[in-house]
């Protein structure tokens, strides 16, 4: 009886298509696996926070410079069960400041991108539709301050004042990372202004809001996407540059300051390799997580790439 | 002028002095916005750090001036604009009197010199492995092998250079750990100089390339595709012409041009990116600069080190630009039929 239906219905399963399901292009292998990845991340500051001891984040909880399980530092110390990434040179567990810190990381970036995406949309919308005055206003103020590198404006504020939390971190990011979505959206808006099924709302009636965000947004999602997670990667980047420059947060524990310390205290000479080496390495897969969700997603919007 | 149309040279010239304007006036105004005085902070923690400050009389003056205690705002913006223009950046603190340019000046050369060489390599290396991952007579190893590269591409430089150093400097020993030349030889032309200069740059300068180029491969697979299903390119096969010939002078001639202004959206953060690398091997150029700054609280230097780059990168956004027409004859004959 199933042979017989699903023979019935296998000429019908061809005639749809792409509506297969196994033929829908978000089921991209790329974008699953590093979605799955970046999940993991936040899993692991999630659950991590629930088992264990976070407590261990403090200077001088811990003894000092142990290596993790299976190794030896210098002085001949194998690792412990109770530290099992090692501990840094001030006394602090490193899973703990990894359960901490990456999260923290992760934050940065996406609080400062969705600003970012935000601000771009509006600006991108307003300078696509309106046109005139405000379009070159908004076109020359992105072009310019897209070649303003953002590291070293965060610099000059950073070094005047000091401390900043987290949370002003992301915004103060948020303030060079509105440009490449602007123009992005800017430039599909005018392209698509011009396009049929545009004009056709247009005569039909159809209200200026309907066109936004029912006729033209649903076009823009996989550049959208791929821009947010392009600007994630920036954030991240520009924060863990300043973290390791020393500035940043100061007392909240972040990827780039365990690096910051780590360096500083000359960990790469003294051998210390897991101090370094963890943050570093959890920040690498956070970034290649992060790119292969952005090649799925230019694998989604540009067919043409799936070939190969 | 050389066949730039001047209606293009006005356009990139007045956006090359709005962003030199944008970002001296942000690095102005970011510390009048500090609800504290920054000479007094900077004097209090100079205090407190050492006991006492050799002529700091005269720092607070010049540091009053500088924040502009005693004029009105615009008069201290003038004023400030013209000590910009004329690269006066006042004095550094932590090594005074050493004015900030004389700091920059040295340090100049060498990020210089690291960022030409390593962008020129990206650029070349990049391009060609985006062109070969898309050619058809590419061999097989090659397209699984330069896919798999462009895993390295999301990491940022300051990763890679960590790694690196730890492999080549600490564990093999192959290449020196920090600075930009021996301690042992004198500056100057001479042969053991440049080959100290050579080892000592080729970490910072490979710890670049090998997260940089990836980003140019990428642009050049999806440009090439395009180029790919192009009538030309099938007009040129139906010809009968090489294959090399046409993937050089018909797909990679054409695909290349819109990478060219990819340079300016991407250039900041190359800049950014090689600062930090030059942070962590302590390379003599502006990155240490500027983190021995931020150690000192040294703030003029960090204002001069900061504008310094921002000009930078704008001029050589600029410089691409005026590039541009002399590589694609389009906008010069459109200017010309116009």
């Amino acid at each position: 009886m199933a042979e017989v239906s699903a023979q019935t219905q296998a000429p019908e399963g061809k005639s749809q298509g792409r509506f297969n399901r196994f033929d829908n292009p978000w089921l991209n292998p790329k974008l699953l696996w590093g979605i799955g990845i970046l999940l993991g991340i936040v899993l692991l500051g999630v659950i991590g926070r629930l088992i264990w001891n976070t407590e261990l984040v403090f200077t001088g909880s811990t003894p000092l410079r142990l290596p993790p399980i299976g190794f030896e530092n210098l002085r001949g110390q194998p690792g412990e069960g109770a530290y099992p990434l090692g501990t840094d040179g001030a006394g602090r567990d490193l899973l703990a400041l990894l359960i901490i810190g990456a999260p923290n990381t992760l934050m940065i970036g996406a609080v400062a991108s969705l600003i970012g995406m935000t601000t771009g949309i509006v600006l991108g919308f307003s300078a696509g539709f309106i046109g005139g005055r405000t379009d070159d206003v908004i076109r020359i103020t992105s072009d310019v301050m897209i070649t303003i590198p953002p590291l070293l404006i965060l610099v000059v504020f950073q070094s005047v004042y000091g401390d900043v939390s987290l949370l002003l971190m992301a915004f103060l990011i948020a303030g060079f990372m509105w440009q490449s979505p602007t123009r992005l959206i800017r430039a599909q808006v005018l392209s698509m202004r011009e396009s049929g099924y545009v004009k056709m709302a247009q005569l039909s009636g159809a209200s200026t809001s309907h066109i936004m965000f029912r006729e033209m947004m649903p076009n823009l999602i996989p550049y959208l996407f791929g821009s947010f997670i392009a600007n994630v990667t920036t954030a991240i980047v520009t924060a863990v540059g300043l973290e390791v420059l020393g500035l940043g947060p100061q007392r909240i524990p972040t990827l780039g300051r365990v690096i910051y310390d780590a360096i500083n205290s000359g960990a790469l000479i003294q051998n210390l390799w897991w101090w370094w080496g963890l943050p570093t390495a959890l920040l690498a897969i956070m970034f290649i997580a992060l790119l292969l969700i952005n090649l799925g997603l230019d694998e989604i919007s540009n067919p043409r790439l799936r070939k190969i | 002028m050389f066949g730039i149309p001047s209606s293009y040279l006005i356009n990139r010239l007045v956006t090359l002095l709005l962003t030199v304007w944008i970002a001296a006036t942000l690095i102005w105004i970011i510390p009048r916005l500090s609800p504290v005085d920054p000479a007094e902070v900077m004097l209090g923690r100079m205090a407190a750090g050492g006991a006492f400050v050799e002529g700091s009389e005269e720092i607070l003056a010049q540091l009053q001036e500088r924040f502009g205690l005693n004029d009105a705002w615009y008069v201290q913006y003038g004023k400030y604009m013209w000590s910009i223009i004329t690269f006066d950046f006042g004095v550094s603190v932590a090594s005074f009197p050493t004015p900030v340019w004389t700091l920059v000046a040295q340090a100049l050369p060498w990020t210089l010199g690291l960022m030409i060489l390593s962008l020129i390599l990206t650029f070349i290396i990049g391009n060609a492995l985006g062109a070969f991952m898309v050619w058809e007579r590419t061999p097989k190893p090659w397209k699984v092998v330069i896919p798999s590269l462009m895993i390295f591409t999301s990491i940022p430089p300051i990763l890679s250079g960590l790694l690196l150093m730890y492999i080549f400097s600490v564990k093999l020993r192959w290449f020196p750990l920090t600075g930009s030349y021996g301690l042992t030889v004198t500056p100057g032309w001479n042969w053991d100089f440049i080959a100290s200069v050579a080892t000592h740059g080729f970490l910072p300068a490979l710890s670049i390339i090998v997260v940089t180029f990836g980003f140019w491969t990428l642009g050049m697979r999806g440009l090439m595709i395009s180029v790919q299903g192009e009538d030309y390119v099938s007009l040129a096969k139906a010809k009968g012409l090489k294959p090399r010939y046409i993937l050089y002078k018909y797909m990679v001639r054409n695909a290349i041009l819109p990478q060219v202004t990819a340079f300016a959206l991407k250039v900041g953060l190359l800049v950014s990116g090689q600062i930090l690398v030059e942070r962590i091997f302590s390379y003599n150029g502006m990155g240490k600069l500027l983190y021995d700054a931020i150690l000192d609280q040294d703030f003029a230097v960090i204002q001069g080190v900061s504008f310094i780059i921002i000009l930078m990168t704008a001029l050589s956004v600029f410089i691409v630009d005026l590039l541009y027409p002399l590589i694609d004859p389009r906008i010069r004959h459109s200017q010309e039929a116009a």
